[in-house]
């Protein structure tokens, strides 16, 4: 139990202390927003590489006979479809097919699955698994065993690949592997948040600081920099990934935030939401989740008010000045009739409508590598 | 850093006026504070502001704050080159960062602002 008031902090705070970081109150956890500056991070990130603690996320371990079929159960995507050393992205979902929370699921082992889940939904999250696990298959809460951190950036395999053996060249996305970094056990995930190539890295929470000073030594030559939680906001939606409690939250279904890609309604024996999910597909969505760019001056953020024909339609989930892409960007529901690439809108900012339109998803895509 | 012939508010705009005629900007410490600045709402030339009024905002990526006149007065410019480089506020916050240019009506009011030494001593309390 933690004490009001008493911010939990991650195995690398003394780390963030010592490179002079601005820390925040994350969810709990007191957390580095920035270093050097979140356009600098942001732009080392897409041009080499930045590290990033997220030992703050949690983890839920689901084992044992039946492990399987309690993750078909309770998530959305198709569990079955991984092999070991296979993650997956994928929700937790209430009945109304709105998410619990959404996850990366990450098979172990046959009867082993690692779901990795929102620092903010932590507690929330493992009480729903435990309280809706079906059949012999057990919930470990596991949060506090791992400690975690991000490489991102064109230039993560080449500075990985100097301390460790693992064969990253032929590691393909959501994969993972067990390995060693600087001579210590991790589990390397080519999973991320950035829209770039690179590395999720769990370790033991002691490990955590010798693997986070090597990895920050040997990338220094190639252009390394630690980032914080606000490059990450600015890479994920230039790459239009939703953020719960932003983007998603149980007011907004799966197929309205545009994740029918992770929603396998054919999975044998369905899963929690899927009956609400299959009847809106039948049914049509009445809204869906945009991205958008700013047309006329002016930033939009979460909150603010959105307006067609002069009428409030929603609000912004997310909104930003997007370092990458140069532009003001952000994401909103809007009526289906409305979605449409190219539609015009207003965003309210401090009482003016100011223009905005639909544009197509990501802002940014990764340039394909030529090999 | 904090210019000595410079006059500061608590809200950490500067002001430097020469023949009545005024320039405005933030403080290093504001400009730290925000972090990037990457965008500035500039007010019209020819609007009239009082003492404490509001004239724009500075936004950085995570953060949007008002700008107070340090003093009343008439917009007589305002830095354009902020549209399109608004990190100008960042890297030289008290020269070609500047933000808006005012004909200061009433002098007196800027012996109502702190000095440079009493703006660092407000800094250095946390600056609220």
């Amino acid at each position: 139990m933690v004490q009001p008031g008493i911010l939990k902090k991650t195995p690398l705070h003394d780390r963030h202390v010592a490179l002079g970081a601005r820390l925040v109150d994350f969810a709990g956890w007191e957390m580095p927003v920035q270093y050097r500056g979140v356009i600098e991070e942001h732009l080392a990130v897409r041009m080499a590489a930045g590290l990033f603690d997220v030992s703050h996320m949690g983890e839920i371990l689901v084992h044992g006979p039946g492990a399987l079929g309690a993750v078909q159960h309770l998530a959305s995507n198709d569990a079955s479809r991984l092999a070991d050393g296979q993650a997956q992205y994928s929700a937790l979902l209430t009945p109304e097919g709105t998410p619990v929370d959404d996850i990366y699921v990450y098979r172990l082992a046959p009867e082993r699955f690692l779901l990795v889940v929102n620092a903010s939904n932590d507690d929330k999250d493992y009480a729903w698994v435990r309280d809706h696990i079906k059949g012999e298959a057990r919930a470990d809460h596991e949060s506090e065993r791992w400690a975690q951190m991000a490489l991102q950036g064109p230039k993560a395999e080449t500075i990985l690949s100097l301390l460790t053996s693992a064969s990253l060249g032929s590691l393909p996305r959501n994969g993972f592997v067990n390995s060693a970094i600087a001579g210590r056990d991790a589990m390397i995930a080519r999973t991320g948040y950035t829209g770039e190539d690179g590395f999720e890295i769990y370790c033991p929470p002691a490990s955590a600081g010798l693997i986070w000073d090597a990895l920050l030594e040997k990338g220094a030559a190639h252009g390394i920099e630690p980032a914080g939680l606000g490059a990450r906001d600015t890479l994920r939606l230039e790459a239009c990934l939703a953020l719960y409690g932003n983007d998603i939250d149980e007011s907004t279904t799966l197929l309205e935030a545009g994740l029918g890609f992770i929603v396998k309604l054919d999975k044998p024996g369905g899963f929690i939401g899927s009956g609400a999910l299959a009847r809106q597909k039948a049914e049509g969505l009445s809204r869906r989740l945009i991205g958008f760019e700013m047309v006329e001056r002016g930033i939009a953020r979460h909150g603010y008010p959105v307006e067609s024909d002069g009428v409030k339609v929603g609000q912004v989930t997310s909104g930003t000045y997007g370092p990458f892409v140069r532009r003001n960007i952000g994401m909103t529901y809007l009526p289906s009739a409305q979605a449409g690439e190219g539609s015009g809108f207003h965003v309210i900012i401090r009482g003016k409508p100011v223009a905005a339109r639909v544009t197509r998803m990501p802002f940014y895509k990764r340039p394909r590598q030529s090999s | 850093m904090y210019p000595d012939n410079l006059k500061y508010t608590k809200d950490h705009e500067w002001i430097l006026v020469q023949n009545g005629a005024g320039t405005i900007g933030i403080t290093d410490f504001a400009q730290k504070e925000l972090g990037d600045v990457v965008f500035v709402e500039l007010p019209e030339i020819g609007r009239a502001l009082s003492q404490g009024e509001e004239f724009g905002t500075i936004e950085s990526v995570k953060a949007v704050s008002e700008l107070y006149s340090p003093v009343g007065g008439m917009v007589t410019a305002v830095n354009e080159a902020l549209r399109d480089h608004p990190e100008q506020v960042n890297k030289d916050p008290y020269d070609s960062g500047w933000i808006i240019k005012l004909s200061v009506s009433d002098a007196g009011q800027l012996s109502g602002l702190m000095d440079a030494a009493a703006y660092r001593e407000h800094v250095g309390t946390g600056g609220h």
